[in-house]
């Protein structure tokens, strides 16, 4: 295994290449979803597949883009189109501004010395921006899947912030570059699996996804994309996928070893890892039931949270013996 | 020169977001203009090198303000519609007051022969605040645990619509909760 | 940016949340008002921090206040529920036998 060269902040500008690199494994997550539903054709409530007719396959991220870009933009009655906007357009810019601190093999954005502090703060601008998205459209289903949202989010944000410590505590520091270094011998998902597992269940639950993504569910006619449609729409789902996009790609640093990997570059394994894992995220909506947030609540503070615990309990031991 | 900018940006939207707060009709855009007067706040800090602290601000207040958004629309039952609400008690008495200290707090930062600086930042200041917090600082943290700690216990006991006899969404009991409270929990 | 302009702009946040504090009538719109106070404070610290002490007890007592805001909060809420449930209101004025 080659010595993992130390992460070098890139110009800022470089910041329109990681929206075009969001951008595209966004689109490949929505094309994974697409071509999943093609094999299930069970035409689902969600409406990546074109919900009419058969889905489009890998095409359908490009399909439901042309699609959504020529539906009529439609607006609720007492709308409140200033908070709606921001909610529908905030969750792409989220995604963006978690990207930043992630390193693609050893290039970063933006090399905070607190970059994994960031992606948390940045996951709670989720909380406010979807609960907007919900309330702004004046509209019950909406509003009930924004309530429902933060509900599930109490459940998942603290299991989520002990899982994104759990590296840092191993490495030392809060720095994504310090953390990727600190992985140079051994993979942070050997020493913390239930970090790992932990941290994905919580990439799915602030992305609206899967068996968190009771805010959208079927049974409130789509709870916050009731309202929403063309291009509005077209945001809010791009947003849910960039999320996850952005989830995955945090993963690789924090748990993965960053881009450390045989014969590949180090940014091309970068790369290679959040697919990996974007996939396994984009194939569990189609595995897993939904969860409801009331349902969610107890598991997550009576078991989740213990169980983190034990296991930064465990990387602190580890790390303090060696 | 860039850091002078950014800073009277950011103060201006902090101020003005700030007075939005009392000024909108919508209990939802109040909590939402707190909240950018917040994040400016913590964008100030990051400026002045307070890298982990300025972070966590925007962190912890946005999280506070999404919860918060949920009880001004459950207690002050506004809809979006934008419902002019105008719901003050001793306007003058309280603008006078907040302008005279106004004054008086300007008056004292310009009066003041401040000190001049002493010492620099340590090179990594994130570091510097966890070994403080971890040595000579510890008893602080400890005693802030303890009072997190006793505001949940505290919080929970004065909230929830239970008490000793369970709560209030436990079925047969919560009947009986649910009628001496008709708004009281359950579903 | 001296240390003076960033007073006055504590100054202004710390009066707009007086003023929010002092002439607001609901319990929730009260507790807004004492945050943008707060917030006031936070800046405080933090340009004495810099311009004046930038020690590492300068940043313990930011986290100490962001503490206080958390528990202002919570306790806040939990009286606002427990007089709107009692009373069915959470106006400040209809609460005034609590004083004394």
């Amino acid at each position: 295994m080659p010595m993992i060269e130390p992460v070098v902040q890139v110009s800022p500008l470089w910041v329109v290449a990681a929206a075009v690199l969001l951008g595209i494994l966004a689109m490949s997550g929505a094309a994974f979803n697409g071509v999943l539903a093609r094999r299930e054709q069970t035409g689902g409530p969600l409406p990546a597949t074109v919900r009419t007719g058969r889905s489009a396959g890998a095409l359908t991220p490009l399909v439901e883009t042309a699609r959504l870009l020529r539906q009529r933009r439609r607006s609720s009655i007492a709308a409140d189109a200033l908070l709606w906007r921001i909610g529908i357009g905030g969750l792409i810019v989220a995604a963006l501004l978690m990207v930043t601190v992630i390193p693609l093999g050893r290039w970063t954005v933006a090399d905070l010395n607190v970059g994994v502090v960031w992606f948390n703060a940045m996951d709670v601008m989720v909380w406010a921006l979807v609960w907007m998205a919900g309330w702004g459209a004046n509209s019950a289903h909406s509003l009930i899947g924004g309530y429902r949202f933060l509900a599930q989010a109490l459940s998942y944000e603290l299991p989520l912030m002990f899982a994104l410590i759990t590296p840092a505590v191993a490495a030392g520091s809060l720095r994504v570059g310090d953390v990727v270094a600190a992985q140079s011998s051994l993979w942070f998902i050997v020493t913390m699996p239930v970090a790992f597992l932990i941290f994905c269940a919580s990439v799915v639950a602030f992305s609206v996804w899967g068996p968190f993504s009771s805010a959208a569910g079927s049974d409130i006619a789509g709870g916050i994309l009731a309202e929403v449609s063309g291009v509005d729409r077209l945001l809010l789902l791009a947003g849910r996928y960039a999320l996850l996009a952005a989830g995955a790609a945090f993963a690789v640093p924090m748990f993965l070893g960053g881009g450390a990997g045989p014969v590949l570059p180090d940014w091309a394994w970068t790369l290679v890892k959040t697919l990996l894992v974007l996939g396994v995220l984009i194939a569990v909506r189609r595995r897993l039931p939904l969860i409801r947030p009331d349902r969610l609540a107890v598991p997550a503070w009576m078991i989740v949270l213990p169980v983190v615990l034990l296991q930064i309990l465990v990387v602190s031991l580890l790390s303090v013996r060696s | 020169m860039f850091t002078s900018i950014a800073f009277w940006l950011l103060a201006v939207i902090a101020v003005v977001s700030g007075a939005a707060v009392f000024r909108v009709d919508s209990m939802a855009r109040a909590t939402y203009a707190l909240a950018v007067s917040f994040v400016a706040v913590g964008a100030i800090l990051l400026l002045f090198d307070l890298d982990y602290v300025g972070v966590i601000t925007i962190l912890m207040m946005m999280m506070e303000m999404a919860i918060m958004g949920v009880f001004m629309i459950m207690f002050m039952g506004m809809n979006p519609a934008l419902m002019p609400m105008d719901m003050v008690h001793s306007k003058k008495a309280s603008a006078a007051v907040s302008l005279s200290v106004f004054v008086m707090l300007s008056a004292l930062a310009l009066l003041i022969p401040w000190p001049s600086r002493r010492g620099s930042p340590d090179g990594d200041v994130t570091a510097a605040l966890g070994e403080a917090l971890m040595e000579s600082k510890m008893l602080v943290m400890l005693v802030i645990s303890s009072i997190l700690f006793a505001t949940i216990v505290a919080s929970l006991v004065l909230a929830n619509p239970g008490g000793r006899y369970g709560q209030a969404s436990d079925g047969a009991i919560g009947g009986k909760q649910r009628a001496r409270h008709p708004d009281g929990g359950g579903k | 940016m001296t240390l003076e302009g960033v007073l006055i702009v504590v100054a202004a946040l710390f009066c707009v949340g007086l003023y929010g504090a002092l002439s607001q009538q609901a319990i929730v719109m009260v507790m807004m008002g004492l945050e943008l106070m707060l917030n006031g404070v936070i800046l405080a610290v933090a340009a004495f921090w810099w311009f004046l002490a930038p020690a590492p007890e300068g940043q313990v007592l930011l986290l100490v206040v962001i503490a206080a805001m958390t528990v202002e909060m919570a306790m806040g809420f939990a009286v606002a529920t427990l007089v709107h449930r009692s009373r069915g209101s959470d106006m400040t004025d209809m609460a005034g036998d609590l004083s004394g």
